[in-house]
Protein backbone atom coordinates (compact mmCIF):
# COMPACT_ATOMS: atom_id res chain seq x y z
CA UNK A 1 0.00 0.00 0.00
CA UNK A 2 0.92 3.47 -0.52
CA UNK A 3 2.23 5.46 2.07
CA UNK A 4 -0.04 8.41 3.68
CA UNK A 5 2.68 10.77 3.99
CA UNK A 6 6.43 10.34 2.87
CA UNK A 7 8.87 12.66 3.75
CA UNK A 8 12.51 12.96 1.56
CA UNK A 9 15.59 14.03 2.99
CA UNK A 10 13.80 17.09 3.66
CA UNK A 11 15.59 19.96 5.01
CA UNK A 12 14.46 23.20 7.07
CA UNK A 13 16.39 26.50 7.18
CA UNK A 14 14.83 29.15 9.11
CA UNK A 15 17.05 32.18 8.92
CA UNK A 16 20.54 30.56 10.34
CA UNK A 17 18.28 27.82 11.99
CA UNK A 18 18.64 24.01 10.51
CA UNK A 19 15.21 23.07 11.92
CA UNK A 20 15.15 19.56 9.97
CA UNK A 21 18.07 17.96 8.66
CA UNK A 22 17.68 14.96 6.16
CA UNK A 23 14.81 13.34 7.72
CA UNK A 24 13.10 10.66 5.75
CA UNK A 25 10.09 9.39 7.41
CA UNK A 26 7.13 7.40 6.16
CA UNK A 27 3.78 6.82 7.44
CA UNK A 28 1.56 3.51 6.40
CA UNK A 29 -2.26 4.06 6.39
CA UNK A 30 -4.17 3.06 9.60
CA UNK A 31 -0.61 3.74 11.53
CA UNK A 32 -0.12 5.69 14.41
CA UNK A 33 2.80 7.51 14.54
CA UNK A 34 4.31 8.86 18.12
CA UNK A 35 6.46 11.68 17.16
CA UNK A 36 8.97 12.50 20.55
CA UNK A 37 11.29 15.18 21.03
CA UNK A 38 12.02 17.51 23.22
CA UNK A 39 11.34 21.64 22.51
CA UNK A 40 13.14 22.36 19.64
CA UNK A 41 13.73 19.09 18.11
CA UNK A 42 11.94 19.95 14.77
CA UNK A 43 8.67 18.13 15.47
CA UNK A 44 5.75 21.23 15.19
CA UNK A 45 8.52 22.11 11.61
CA UNK A 46 7.27 18.86 10.27
CA UNK A 47 3.86 18.71 11.49
CA UNK A 48 3.81 21.55 9.45
CA UNK A 49 5.70 20.31 6.39
CA UNK A 50 3.19 17.55 6.30
CA UNK A 51 0.70 20.33 6.54
CA UNK A 52 2.07 22.59 3.80
CA UNK A 53 2.00 25.33 6.06
CA UNK A 54 5.85 25.40 5.65
CA UNK A 55 7.60 24.23 2.06
CA UNK A 56 10.82 22.16 2.56
CA UNK A 57 13.83 24.27 2.20
CA UNK A 58 15.36 20.57 0.34
CA UNK A 59 13.72 17.22 -0.15
CA UNK A 60 10.63 16.17 -0.81
CA UNK A 61 7.21 16.06 1.18
CA UNK A 62 3.97 13.85 -0.59
CA UNK A 63 1.23 13.55 1.74
CA UNK A 64 -2.00 11.43 0.40
CA UNK A 65 0.20 10.88 -2.65
CA UNK A 66 -0.19 15.15 -3.27
CA UNK A 67 2.02 17.74 -2.67
CA UNK A 68 0.49 19.39 0.09
CA UNK A 69 1.61 22.73 -1.63
CA UNK A 70 0.49 21.38 -4.91
CA UNK A 71 -2.71 22.34 -6.71
CA UNK A 72 -4.36 19.95 -5.18
CA UNK A 73 -3.69 21.22 -2.07
CA UNK A 74 -7.19 22.51 -1.48
CA UNK A 75 -8.55 18.80 -1.93
CA UNK A 76 -6.10 17.16 0.34
CA UNK A 77 -6.48 19.29 3.03
CA UNK A 78 -10.48 18.20 3.29
CA UNK A 79 -8.83 15.12 4.33
CA UNK A 80 -6.85 16.25 7.16
CA UNK A 81 -7.51 16.58 10.76
CA UNK A 82 -5.19 19.26 12.73
CA UNK A 83 -5.21 19.67 16.91
CA UNK A 84 -2.52 22.45 17.34
CA UNK A 85 -0.71 22.95 20.38
CA UNK A 86 -2.02 25.98 21.69
CA UNK A 87 -5.64 27.16 20.38
CA UNK A 88 -7.89 29.20 22.34
CA UNK A 89 -10.39 29.92 19.65
CA UNK A 90 -12.54 32.73 19.52
CA UNK A 91 -13.54 34.02 23.07
CA UNK A 92 -16.96 35.79 22.00
CA UNK A 93 -18.49 32.40 20.33
CA UNK A 94 -20.45 29.86 21.49
CA UNK A 95 -18.20 26.43 21.36
CA UNK A 96 -20.96 25.17 18.68
CA UNK A 97 -20.57 28.56 17.15
CA UNK A 98 -16.99 28.01 16.80
CA UNK A 99 -17.12 24.10 15.71
CA UNK A 100 -19.92 24.85 13.22
CA UNK A 101 -17.82 28.16 11.38
CA UNK A 102 -14.58 25.29 10.73
CA UNK A 103 -17.35 22.88 9.67
CA UNK A 104 -18.59 25.27 7.00
CA UNK A 105 -15.18 25.70 6.02
CA UNK A 106 -14.26 22.15 5.31
CA UNK A 107 -17.70 21.70 4.09
CA UNK A 108 -19.08 19.21 6.73
CA UNK A 109 -22.49 19.31 7.72
CA UNK A 110 -23.31 21.30 10.70
CA UNK A 111 -25.00 17.88 12.22
CA UNK A 112 -21.98 16.62 11.82
CA UNK A 113 -20.46 19.51 13.64
CA UNK A 114 -23.00 18.89 16.70
CA UNK A 115 -22.32 15.66 17.00
CA UNK A 116 -18.65 15.22 17.64
CA UNK A 117 -19.55 17.91 20.38
CA UNK A 118 -21.09 15.63 22.20
CA UNK A 119 -18.73 12.81 21.08
CA UNK A 120 -15.85 14.77 22.80
CA UNK A 121 -18.24 15.27 25.71
CA UNK A 122 -18.76 18.92 25.21
CA UNK A 123 -22.92 18.46 24.57
CA UNK A 124 -24.12 20.51 27.87
CA UNK A 125 -21.18 23.44 27.00
CA UNK A 126 -22.51 23.80 23.51
CA UNK A 127 -24.10 26.99 24.03
CA UNK A 128 -21.68 28.89 26.75
CA UNK A 129 -19.16 31.32 25.43
CA UNK A 130 -15.37 29.72 25.03
CA UNK A 131 -14.70 32.47 27.27
CA UNK A 132 -15.95 30.79 29.81
CA UNK A 133 -13.80 27.28 29.27
CA UNK A 134 -11.48 25.58 30.68
CA UNK A 135 -7.48 24.82 29.04
CA UNK A 136 -9.67 21.00 29.35
CA UNK A 137 -12.29 21.99 27.06
CA UNK A 138 -10.66 24.03 24.53
CA UNK A 139 -8.66 20.74 23.66
CA UNK A 140 -11.72 19.10 23.45
CA UNK A 141 -12.98 21.55 20.99
CA UNK A 142 -9.81 21.61 19.48
CA UNK A 143 -10.12 17.97 19.27
CA UNK A 144 -13.43 17.79 18.28
CA UNK A 145 -12.30 20.24 15.35
CA UNK A 146 -9.65 18.11 14.29
CA UNK A 147 -12.13 15.06 13.76
CA UNK A 148 -14.43 17.32 11.43
CA UNK A 149 -14.68 15.17 7.84
CA UNK A 150 -13.63 12.17 9.19
CA UNK A 151 -9.67 13.24 7.88
CA UNK A 152 -7.43 10.18 6.72
CA UNK A 153 -4.85 12.11 8.26
CA UNK A 154 -5.17 13.15 11.61
CA UNK A 155 -2.18 15.46 13.39
CA UNK A 156 -2.46 15.91 17.25
CA UNK A 157 -0.17 18.47 18.72
CA UNK A 158 0.25 17.73 22.24
CA UNK A 159 -3.29 16.83 22.53
CA UNK A 160 -3.49 15.33 25.83
CA UNK A 161 -2.13 18.23 27.47
CA UNK A 162 -4.15 20.14 30.30
CA UNK A 163 -6.95 17.10 29.93
CA UNK A 164 -7.83 15.40 33.67
CA UNK A 165 -6.81 11.49 33.78
CA UNK A 166 -10.38 10.79 32.58
CA UNK A 167 -10.01 13.07 29.69
CA UNK A 168 -6.62 11.75 28.65
CA UNK A 169 -8.11 8.24 28.56
CA UNK A 170 -11.10 9.33 26.41
CA UNK A 171 -8.63 11.06 23.81
CA UNK A 172 -6.42 7.76 23.55
CA UNK A 173 -9.41 5.51 22.77
CA UNK A 174 -10.73 7.96 20.55
CA UNK A 175 -7.27 7.21 18.82
CA UNK A 176 -7.72 3.58 18.66
CA UNK A 177 -11.01 3.91 17.74
CA UNK A 178 -9.98 6.13 15.08
CA UNK A 179 -6.73 3.12 14.05
CA UNK A 180 -9.67 1.09 13.76
CA UNK A 181 -11.47 2.85 11.10
CA UNK A 182 -7.83 2.88 9.11
CA UNK A 183 -6.86 6.25 9.72
CA UNK A 184 -3.54 7.41 9.93
CA UNK A 185 -2.29 9.40 13.20
CA UNK A 186 0.60 11.26 14.12
CA UNK A 187 0.72 12.01 17.44
CA UNK A 188 3.64 14.64 19.17
CA UNK A 189 3.67 14.16 22.51
CA UNK A 190 6.23 14.85 25.87
CA UNK A 191 3.60 13.05 27.77
CA UNK A 192 5.21 9.69 27.43
CA UNK A 193 3.49 7.48 30.15
CA UNK A 194 0.30 5.40 29.03
CA UNK A 195 1.46 6.52 25.76
CA UNK A 196 3.11 3.09 24.48
CA UNK A 197 -0.34 0.59 24.16
CA UNK A 198 -1.94 3.17 21.58
CA UNK A 199 0.93 3.63 19.04
CA UNK A 200 2.11 1.45 16.39
CA UNK A 201 5.73 3.19 15.61
CA UNK A 202 7.92 5.54 17.42
CA UNK A 203 10.12 8.53 15.68
CA UNK A 204 12.51 9.93 17.97
CA UNK A 205 13.67 12.99 16.66
CA UNK A 206 16.79 15.43 17.94
CA UNK A 207 17.91 19.05 16.54
CA UNK A 208 15.95 18.46 13.42
CA UNK A 209 17.65 14.54 13.01
CA UNK A 210 15.64 11.19 13.35
CA UNK A 211 17.53 9.31 15.96
CA UNK A 212 15.69 6.50 16.17
CA UNK A 213 12.38 4.90 14.44
CA UNK A 214 10.61 1.55 15.28
CA UNK A 215 7.63 -0.36 16.72
CA UNK A 216 8.57 -0.07 20.47
CA UNK A 217 9.82 -3.57 20.72
CA UNK A 218 12.11 -3.20 18.08
CA UNK A 219 13.64 -0.19 19.79
CA UNK A 220 13.89 -1.62 22.91
CA UNK A 221 16.31 -4.12 20.94
CA UNK A 222 18.26 -1.65 19.80
CA UNK A 223 18.67 -0.14 22.71
CA UNK A 224 19.39 -2.80 24.81
CA UNK A 225 18.50 -1.22 27.71
CA UNK A 226 18.32 -3.52 31.08
CA UNK A 227 15.22 -5.35 31.81
CA UNK A 228 13.68 -4.97 35.77
CA UNK A 229 12.28 -7.73 37.46
CA UNK A 230 11.34 -8.28 40.56
CA UNK A 231 10.93 -11.65 42.37
CA UNK A 232 9.60 -12.82 45.26
CA UNK A 233 9.47 -15.76 47.96
CA UNK A 234 11.41 -16.63 50.74
CA UNK A 235 15.40 -17.57 50.79
CA UNK A 236 15.89 -16.82 46.87
CA UNK A 237 18.88 -14.87 47.64
CA UNK A 238 21.20 -17.37 48.01
CA UNK A 239 20.72 -20.09 45.66
CA UNK A 240 19.61 -17.79 42.62
CA UNK A 241 22.51 -15.84 43.50
CA UNK A 242 24.67 -18.60 42.64
CA UNK A 243 22.48 -19.62 39.65
CA UNK A 244 22.95 -16.51 37.65
CA UNK A 245 26.85 -15.71 38.79
CA UNK A 246 28.36 -14.88 35.42
CA UNK A 247 25.30 -13.95 33.43
CA UNK A 248 25.52 -10.17 34.02
CA UNK A 249 22.69 -10.11 36.52
CA UNK A 250 22.99 -7.49 39.14
CA UNK A 251 20.50 -8.92 42.41
CA UNK A 252 19.95 -6.55 45.26
CA UNK A 253 17.47 -8.48 48.00
CA UNK A 254 14.75 -6.23 49.95
CA UNK A 255 14.03 -7.08 52.94
CA UNK A 256 11.48 -9.01 53.02
CA UNK A 257 13.07 -12.17 51.04
CA UNK A 258 12.12 -10.47 47.60
CA UNK A 259 14.77 -9.24 45.37
CA UNK A 260 15.28 -7.09 42.68
CA UNK A 261 17.19 -8.30 39.30
CA UNK A 262 18.47 -5.73 36.83
CA UNK A 263 19.17 -8.49 33.63
CA UNK A 264 20.27 -7.66 29.88
CA UNK A 265 17.44 -8.12 27.96
CA UNK A 266 19.19 -11.40 26.30
CA UNK A 267 18.97 -13.08 29.43
CA UNK A 268 15.63 -12.69 30.25
CA UNK A 269 14.19 -16.45 29.73
CA UNK A 270 17.86 -17.90 31.10
CA UNK A 271 16.71 -15.80 34.44
CA UNK A 272 13.01 -17.14 34.79
CA UNK A 273 14.13 -19.79 34.41
CA UNK A 274 16.06 -20.01 36.95
CA UNK A 275 13.61 -18.33 39.15
CA UNK A 276 11.23 -21.02 38.57
CA UNK A 277 13.49 -23.43 39.70
CA UNK A 278 13.19 -22.15 43.19
CA UNK A 279 10.57 -23.98 44.78
CA UNK A 280 9.68 -21.13 47.44
CA UNK A 281 8.79 -17.97 44.62
CA UNK A 282 5.55 -16.77 45.13
CA UNK A 283 5.05 -14.05 42.37
CA UNK A 284 7.47 -12.67 39.50
CA UNK A 285 7.21 -9.19 38.11
CA UNK A 286 9.21 -8.67 34.53
CA UNK A 287 9.54 -5.09 33.80
CA UNK A 288 10.21 -3.99 30.22
CA UNK A 289 12.42 -0.56 29.90
CA UNK A 290 9.73 1.88 29.48
CA UNK A 291 9.23 4.22 26.10
CA UNK A 292 10.23 7.16 28.81
CA UNK A 293 13.62 5.46 29.49
CA UNK A 294 14.10 4.61 26.05
CA UNK A 295 13.71 8.04 24.82
CA UNK A 296 15.68 9.16 27.07
CA UNK A 297 18.43 6.90 26.09
CA UNK A 298 18.19 7.56 22.50
CA UNK A 299 17.80 11.30 23.31
CA UNK A 300 21.47 11.18 25.32
CA UNK A 301 22.76 9.30 22.49
CA UNK A 302 21.71 11.95 20.19
CA UNK A 303 23.16 14.47 22.22
CA UNK A 304 26.26 13.36 22.78
CA UNK A 305 25.97 12.31 19.15
CA UNK A 306 25.63 15.54 18.14
CA UNK A 307 28.55 17.05 20.11
CA UNK A 308 30.77 14.85 18.68
CA UNK A 309 30.12 16.25 15.26
CA UNK A 310 30.57 19.99 16.20
CA UNK B 1 -14.78 31.95 -3.06
CA UNK B 2 -17.14 29.98 -0.50
CA UNK B 3 -14.54 29.94 1.77
CA UNK B 4 -14.29 33.90 1.38
CA UNK B 5 -18.00 34.71 2.23
CA UNK B 6 -18.00 32.13 5.32
CA UNK B 7 -14.93 34.29 6.43
CA UNK B 8 -17.14 37.41 6.11
CA UNK B 9 -19.85 35.86 7.21
CA UNK B 10 -17.92 35.48 10.81
CA UNK B 11 -16.67 38.49 10.75
CA UNK B 12 -19.71 40.41 9.94
CA UNK B 13 -22.02 38.48 12.68
CA UNK B 14 -18.98 39.36 15.02
CA UNK B 15 -19.99 43.33 14.48
CA UNK B 16 -23.21 42.62 14.68
CA UNK B 17 -22.74 40.74 18.12
CA UNK B 18 -19.87 42.61 19.67
CA UNK B 19 -22.49 46.07 19.23
CA UNK B 20 -20.57 47.36 16.75
CA UNK B 21 -22.86 47.78 13.68
CA UNK B 22 -25.89 49.88 16.46
CA UNK B 23 -22.62 51.74 17.90
CA UNK B 24 -21.20 53.30 14.79
CA UNK B 25 -24.66 53.58 13.49
CA UNK B 26 -25.71 55.71 16.42
CA UNK B 27 -22.52 57.74 16.95
CA UNK B 28 -22.92 58.68 13.41
CA UNK B 29 -26.80 59.29 12.86
CA UNK B 30 -26.24 61.55 16.32
CA UNK B 31 -23.51 63.28 14.86
CA UNK B 32 -25.19 64.26 12.05
CA UNK B 33 -28.34 65.02 13.55
CA UNK B 34 -26.68 67.11 16.34
CA UNK B 35 -24.53 69.46 13.71
CA UNK B 36 -27.59 69.88 11.48
CA UNK B 37 -29.49 71.13 14.25
CA UNK B 38 -26.79 73.27 15.93
CA UNK B 39 -24.85 73.94 12.71
CA UNK B 40 -26.00 77.59 13.23
CA UNK B 41 -25.59 78.55 17.14
CA UNK B 42 -22.39 80.47 16.28
CA UNK B 43 -24.16 82.38 14.23
CA UNK B 44 -26.27 82.90 17.16
CA UNK B 45 -29.69 80.72 16.10
CA UNK B 46 -30.63 77.07 16.73
CA UNK B 47 -32.14 75.46 14.43
CA UNK B 48 -31.71 73.15 11.22
CA UNK B 49 -29.02 75.16 9.25
CA UNK B 50 -28.02 74.61 5.53
CA UNK B 51 -27.27 71.35 4.10
CA UNK B 52 -23.92 72.65 3.00
CA UNK B 53 -22.97 73.92 6.23
CA UNK B 54 -24.19 70.55 7.71
CA UNK B 55 -21.84 68.44 5.46
CA UNK B 56 -18.91 70.85 5.67
CA UNK B 57 -18.77 70.36 9.24
CA UNK B 58 -20.03 66.96 9.25
CA UNK B 59 -16.62 66.28 6.99
CA UNK B 60 -14.50 67.69 9.26
CA UNK B 61 -15.74 65.36 12.03
CA UNK B 62 -16.09 62.55 10.39
CA UNK B 63 -12.09 62.74 9.17
CA UNK B 64 -11.03 62.25 12.36
CA UNK B 65 -13.66 59.30 13.73
CA UNK B 66 -14.28 57.11 10.38
CA UNK B 67 -10.37 56.11 10.01
CA UNK B 68 -10.18 55.70 14.34
CA UNK B 69 -13.15 53.54 14.04
CA UNK B 70 -11.99 51.53 10.87
CA UNK B 71 -8.34 50.82 12.47
CA UNK B 72 -10.00 49.95 15.24
CA UNK B 73 -12.30 47.59 13.89
CA UNK B 74 -9.46 45.71 12.03
CA UNK B 75 -6.08 46.40 13.85
CA UNK B 76 -6.20 43.05 14.95
CA UNK B 77 -7.46 41.10 12.32
CA UNK B 78 -4.38 38.75 11.61
CA UNK B 79 -2.64 39.41 14.68
CA UNK B 80 -5.48 38.70 16.70
CA UNK B 81 -5.82 35.17 15.48
CA UNK B 82 -2.24 34.87 15.26
CA UNK B 83 -2.40 35.02 19.06
CA UNK B 84 -5.23 32.40 19.94
CA UNK B 85 -3.87 30.15 17.68
CA UNK B 86 -6.20 30.02 15.22
CA UNK B 87 -4.36 31.34 12.28
CA UNK B 88 -2.19 28.53 12.27
CA UNK B 89 -5.32 26.19 12.14
CA UNK B 90 -7.04 28.31 9.22
CA UNK B 91 -3.80 27.79 7.17
CA UNK B 92 -4.50 24.09 7.67
CA UNK B 93 -7.97 24.56 6.16
CA UNK B 94 -8.92 24.73 2.68
CA UNK B 95 -8.29 28.61 2.76
CA UNK B 96 -5.55 30.90 1.51
CA UNK B 97 -4.20 33.38 2.91
CA UNK B 98 -5.28 35.79 0.41
CA UNK B 99 -8.94 34.18 0.99
CA UNK B 100 -8.31 34.87 4.61
CA UNK B 101 -7.75 38.39 3.92
CA UNK B 102 -10.21 39.15 1.62
CA UNK B 103 -12.82 37.62 3.93
CA UNK B 104 -12.16 40.15 6.78
CA UNK B 105 -12.29 42.57 4.47
CA UNK B 106 -15.48 42.01 3.22
CA UNK B 107 -16.80 41.17 6.57
CA UNK B 108 -15.61 44.46 7.82
CA UNK B 109 -16.06 46.57 5.24
CA UNK B 110 -19.74 45.31 5.29
CA UNK B 111 -20.13 46.24 8.90
CA UNK B 112 -18.55 49.62 8.46
CA UNK B 113 -20.87 50.05 5.00
CA UNK B 114 -24.15 49.13 7.13
CA UNK B 115 -23.52 51.57 9.62
CA UNK B 116 -22.34 54.22 7.57
CA UNK B 117 -25.76 54.35 5.37
CA UNK B 118 -27.41 53.21 8.02
CA UNK B 119 -26.29 56.31 10.68
CA UNK B 120 -26.16 58.97 8.19
CA UNK B 121 -29.15 58.00 6.31
CA UNK B 122 -31.25 58.11 8.88
CA UNK B 123 -29.95 61.42 9.68
CA UNK B 124 -30.79 62.58 6.27
CA UNK B 125 -34.12 61.49 6.47
CA UNK B 126 -34.87 63.00 9.78
CA UNK B 127 -33.30 66.29 8.65
CA UNK B 128 -35.61 66.00 5.33
CA UNK B 129 -38.78 65.55 7.90
CA UNK B 130 -37.66 68.09 10.36
CA UNK B 131 -36.19 71.16 8.26
CA UNK B 132 -38.57 73.28 6.04
CA UNK B 133 -35.87 74.11 3.45
CA UNK B 134 -34.40 70.69 2.94
CA UNK B 135 -35.82 68.61 0.15
CA UNK B 136 -35.00 65.33 -1.16
CA UNK B 137 -34.13 66.98 -4.28
CA UNK B 138 -31.25 69.40 -2.42
CA UNK B 139 -30.11 66.88 -0.38
CA UNK B 140 -29.83 63.78 -1.51
CA UNK B 141 -26.85 64.77 -3.97
CA UNK B 142 -24.55 66.14 -1.50
CA UNK B 143 -25.66 63.72 1.31
CA UNK B 144 -25.12 60.72 -1.20
CA UNK B 145 -21.50 61.97 -2.28
CA UNK B 146 -20.95 62.16 1.31
CA UNK B 147 -22.34 59.20 2.56
CA UNK B 148 -20.27 57.39 -0.44
CA UNK B 149 -16.78 58.93 0.29
CA UNK B 150 -17.06 58.39 4.05
CA UNK B 151 -17.42 54.68 3.14
CA UNK B 152 -14.40 54.59 0.81
CA UNK B 153 -12.45 56.61 3.81
CA UNK B 154 -13.11 53.75 5.97
CA UNK B 155 -12.56 51.40 3.76
CA UNK B 156 -9.05 53.16 3.23
CA UNK B 157 -8.60 52.76 6.85
CA UNK B 158 -9.60 49.24 6.66
CA UNK B 159 -6.78 48.41 4.22
CA UNK B 160 -4.10 50.11 6.36
CA UNK B 161 -5.25 48.23 9.43
CA UNK B 162 -4.43 45.02 7.86
CA UNK B 163 -1.45 45.88 6.65
CA UNK B 164 -0.69 47.02 10.60
CA UNK B 165 -2.07 43.49 11.50
CA UNK B 166 0.02 41.18 9.38
CA UNK B 167 3.18 43.50 9.87
CA UNK B 168 2.93 43.43 13.67
CA UNK B 169 3.91 40.61 15.71
CA UNK B 170 1.90 41.14 18.94
CA UNK B 171 -1.40 42.42 19.34
CA UNK B 172 -0.61 45.54 21.77
CA UNK B 173 2.29 46.71 18.77
CA UNK B 174 -0.36 46.80 16.64
CA UNK B 175 -2.42 48.68 18.28
CA UNK B 176 0.00 51.20 18.91
CA UNK B 177 0.89 51.28 15.52
CA UNK B 178 -2.91 51.83 14.42
CA UNK B 179 -2.85 54.85 16.79
CA UNK B 180 0.65 56.04 15.20
CA UNK B 181 -0.90 55.74 11.48
CA UNK B 182 -4.08 57.42 12.51
CA UNK B 183 -2.45 60.52 14.08
CA UNK B 184 -0.38 60.75 10.54
CA UNK B 185 -2.93 60.83 8.58
CA UNK B 186 -5.00 62.59 10.19
CA UNK B 187 -3.36 65.36 12.34
CA UNK B 188 0.49 65.72 11.67
CA UNK B 189 0.73 65.17 7.50
CA UNK B 190 -1.58 68.58 7.64
CA UNK B 191 0.40 69.93 10.07
CA UNK B 192 3.72 68.99 8.28
CA UNK B 193 2.26 70.90 5.30
CA UNK B 194 1.12 73.54 6.41
CA UNK B 195 4.89 74.31 8.56
CA UNK B 196 6.30 73.56 4.90
CA UNK B 197 3.89 76.51 3.52
CA UNK B 198 4.77 78.95 6.54
CA UNK B 199 8.68 77.66 6.15
CA UNK B 200 8.96 78.59 2.55
CA UNK B 201 6.78 81.50 3.54
CA UNK B 202 4.41 81.02 0.71
CA UNK B 203 7.19 80.25 -2.37
CA UNK B 204 6.33 76.83 -2.08
CA UNK B 205 4.89 75.93 -5.80
CA UNK B 206 1.19 75.87 -5.47
CA UNK B 207 1.22 72.57 -7.95
CA UNK B 208 3.93 70.77 -5.67
CA UNK B 209 1.49 71.55 -2.77
CA UNK B 210 -2.42 70.51 -4.36
CA UNK B 211 -0.06 67.59 -5.23
CA UNK B 212 0.96 66.90 -1.67
CA UNK B 213 -2.84 67.03 -0.46
CA UNK B 214 -4.04 64.89 -2.94
CA UNK B 215 -1.67 61.83 -1.60
CA UNK B 216 -3.49 61.98 1.71
CA UNK B 217 -6.84 59.81 1.83
CA UNK B 218 -8.09 62.17 4.73
CA UNK B 219 -7.19 65.40 2.46
CA UNK B 220 -9.23 63.91 -0.17
CA UNK B 221 -12.15 63.48 1.40
CA UNK B 222 -12.26 66.70 2.86
CA UNK B 223 -12.00 68.15 -0.72
CA UNK B 224 -14.59 65.69 -2.07
CA UNK B 225 -17.24 67.06 0.87
CA UNK B 226 -15.63 71.16 1.11
CA UNK B 227 -15.03 72.30 -2.75
CA UNK B 228 -17.94 74.01 -4.22
CA UNK B 229 -19.13 75.06 -0.70
CA UNK B 230 -18.69 78.66 0.24
CA UNK B 231 -19.05 77.80 3.60
CA UNK B 232 -15.43 75.78 3.10
CA UNK B 233 -13.18 78.56 2.94
CA UNK B 234 -13.73 79.18 6.55
CA UNK B 235 -13.89 75.32 7.64
CA UNK B 236 -11.32 74.13 5.06
CA UNK B 237 -8.17 75.86 6.40
CA UNK B 238 -5.15 74.20 4.75
CA UNK B 239 -7.88 73.19 1.15
CA UNK B 240 -8.66 76.75 0.69
CA UNK B 241 -5.15 76.54 -1.46
CA UNK B 242 -7.21 74.82 -3.74
CA UNK B 243 -9.15 78.04 -4.26
CA UNK B 244 -12.22 77.78 -6.21
CA UNK B 245 -10.18 75.50 -8.45
CA UNK B 246 -12.15 72.36 -8.03
CA UNK B 247 -11.16 68.57 -8.70
CA UNK B 248 -12.65 66.30 -11.02
CA UNK B 249 -14.77 64.04 -8.83
CA UNK B 250 -13.69 61.12 -10.84
CA UNK B 251 -9.97 61.79 -10.07
CA UNK B 252 -10.79 62.06 -6.21
CA UNK B 253 -12.70 58.95 -5.88
CA UNK B 254 -10.19 57.20 -7.83
CA UNK B 255 -7.34 58.26 -5.34
CA UNK B 256 -9.21 56.77 -2.32
CA UNK B 257 -10.01 53.56 -4.20
CA UNK B 258 -6.25 53.72 -4.69
CA UNK B 259 -5.31 54.04 -1.46
CA UNK B 260 -7.75 51.00 -0.43
CA UNK B 261 -6.37 49.05 -3.20
CA UNK B 262 -2.63 49.45 -2.66
CA UNK B 263 -2.53 48.85 1.75
CA UNK B 264 -4.47 45.83 0.89
CA UNK B 265 -2.12 44.63 -2.00
CA UNK B 266 0.42 45.09 0.20
CA UNK B 267 -1.22 43.63 3.07
CA UNK B 268 -2.02 40.10 0.87
CA UNK B 269 1.46 40.00 -0.41
CA UNK B 270 3.74 40.54 2.68
CA UNK B 271 1.12 38.00 4.30
CA UNK B 272 1.74 35.59 1.75
CA UNK B 273 5.22 35.70 2.12
CA UNK B 274 5.09 35.35 5.67
CA UNK B 275 6.77 31.88 7.24
CA UNK B 276 3.80 31.62 9.88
Amino acid sequence: MKPIVELDRVERRFNGVHALKGLSLTLAPGEVLGLLGHNGAGKSTMMKLVLGVLAPTAGRVTVLGADPRGTGARSLRLQLGYLPENVSFYDNLSGREVIRYFSRLKRVPLREADQLLERVGLGHAANRRVRTYSKGMRQRLGLAQALLGEPRLLLLDEPTVGLDPMAVRDVYGMIDALRGKGTSVILCSHVLPGVERHIDRVAILCEGRLLASGTIDGLREQAGLPLRIHARGAGLNGTVRTRLNGHGVDIQADGDGSIRLIAPPTEKLHVLRALLEEPDLSDVTVEAPTLDSLYAYFDECGRTGGERHA
Amino acid sequence: MREILIVAEKEFQDGLRNRWVLAITVVFALLAIGLAWFGAAASGEVGFTRISTTIVSLASLAVFLIPLIALMLAYDSIVGEDEQGTLLLLMTYPLSRTGLLAGKFLGHGAILALSTVLGFGLAAVMIIVLAEQATIANLAGPFSLFIISAVLLGWVFLALAYLISVVAREKARAAGLALLVWFVFVLVYDLALLGLLVGTEGRLDGGVFRFLLLLNPTDVFRLVNMTGFEEAAAASGLLSVFGDQSHSMGLLLSILIAWIVFPLGAAAGLFAARRT
